[in-house]
């Protein structure tokens, strides 16, 4: 039910509307409850809606982490 | 799929879980409470469960909102949905919920109630545009993900003027019931569920934030850490809880900090705000009766009330004598303690909600893990 799924915005729309792409299956999504998306931007998709922007950058900080603990684990 | 696959790679998981066998104290058993059916399913479907060491135990939580709805609020539904005149929107997770007499919403469709499964809150609308001399209900369901596109259809609604168009809702809220598991006195007093600390929710934080959780943390000493729904956070948090822990810590961290903040999302949250107000009561499968857990629309959208507009009364409905999903969902017993799981209740014929909804425990537990727990 809470799943949601981060998607690219591919193109914006009139009325808060937006096209999004996962993984190449692209679908029309509503920007209503988000500011400021550009095109490129990753948003997090839920029930239609976009619920927030993805931070691209804490996603990397968070891989980084993992990768950083890995490369701890195999020293 | 980018921001996905990459937080599900094996490798890795390995190495967090190494980890975490060499964080977690030998002497200790430590008990974490996965709010959330994502993380359910999460550990269900990657085999979590196996690379944690025995002294970490995973309790599962009542976040499943399918799971959590009473069968008296399906019954209402189904009731309303056979009014003439009537067309009820799900979404498509509700529909093979049992209700009383052996129905179900699909059962009560195949019957000839005009009960449409719809992705988002907007398709019921449209619904109801197209369909002017209907009456178009939409059956609102969810945790604080669904709420907010929930209030905006209700003040579209307004905007268009639409007569036909109403919402029967029953959003509820996850602070609400993280306080009253630690409340319970299967926590508090018996002690036979014991919780060290929390995976808090993935989505339902992208909404509202880490903020709400820092009174679980401060008031109750229990560590909260956010968490995303792939595999290495799941993994990730575990192994921040195992720390806070061995350090004696109980604070709010956020490992899902790609989407989540501490404020969480101002415009949605406003527009909550401006549409529903809290019910005094609510009741929830499991858990009974909880004071303030969920929402109601506000005097001025009363129009779009289902409830005052059909004039609905509540319905107090008791589960299957057989089901277990109530102590499940109280975290008191797992599916396999259950005598019905997996012989009459399976996803197919399912008998509670849990084996219903793919975040539930027992469907989890049921599709992925059943066999194993035999081995």
């Amino acid at each position: 039910m809470c799943l949601a799924i981060p998607a690219k915005v591919v193109q914006l729309k009139e009325g808060d509307q937006a096209l999004v792409d996962l993984a190449g299956v692209r679908k029309e999504v509503s920007l209503a409850l988000v500011e400021g998306v550009r095109t490129g931007d990753y948003v997090i998709v839920h029930v239609g809606y976009a619920l927030q922007k993805l931070d691209t950058r804490e996603a990397e900080k968070t891989l980084a982490l993992f990768a950083g603990l890995a490369a701890e684990e195999t020293a | 799929m980018k921001y996905v696959d990459e937080f599900r790679d094996g490798a890795l998981a390995k190495s967090i879980a190494a980890r975490i066998v060499r964080a977690a104290a030998a002497g200790r058993r430590y008990h974490f409470m996965e709010f959330c059916g994502g993380h359910t399913h999460a550990m269900s479907r990657y085999g979590l469960t196996d690379l944690l060491p025995r002294n970490v135990v995973m309790v599962h939580g009542p976040g499943c909102p399918v799971c959590v709805l009473p069968v008296g609020r399906i019954d209402m539904a189904i009731e309303l949905a056979r009014r003439a005149g009537v067309v009820l929107c799900t979404y498509a997770d509700c529909v093979r919920v049992p209700a009383s007499e052996g129905l179900s919403l699909m059962k009560a469709k195949a019957q000839g109630a005009d009960i449409r499964m719809v992705y988002s809150a907007a398709d019921a609308l449209r619904i109801a545009q197209e369909e002017p001399r209907r009456e178009v209900v939409f059956f609102a369901i969810g945790f604080e993900t669904t709420t907010p596109p929930t209030a905006l259809v209700v003040k579209r609604a307004a905007e268009l003027g639409m007569a036909n168009f109403s919402v029967f809702c029953n959003h509820v809220l996850t602070p609400s019931a993280i306080a009253h598991i630690l409340e319970s006195p299967e926590v508090r007093e018996l002690g036979s569920v014991a919780i060290d600390g929390f995976v808090g929710p993935a989505h339902v934080s992208t909404v509202i934030g880490s903020q709400p959780y820092e009174y679980f943390a401060e008031e109750y000493r229990k560590p909260v850490v956010i968490a995303g729904f792939e595999p290495l956070d799941v993994l990730q948090a575990v192994e921040m809880l195992v720390c806070q822990v061995n350090e004696g810590r109980a604070e709010v961290e956020n490992e899902f900090s790609r989407a989540v903040s501490r404020e969480g999302n101002a415009r949605a949250k406003a527009l909550v705000a401006e549409v529903f107000e809290l019910r005094r009561v609510f009741e929830w499968r499991g858990l009974g009766k909880v004071p303030y857990s969920a929402l109601k629309l506000k005097e001025r959208w009363a129009q779009f009330d289902a409830e005052r507009r059909f004039g609905m009364s509540e319905r107090n409905v008791p589960d299957h004598k057989a089901c277990e999903c109530g102590a499940i969902l109280r975290g008191v017993k797992r599916p396999a303690d259950c005598r019905v799981f997996g012989t009459a209740c399976t996803p197919a014929t399912p008998m509670g909600s849990c084996m219903v909804s793919s975040e539930g425990a027992c469907a989890a537990h049921y599709t992925y893990g059943r066999y194993r727990s035999a081995a």
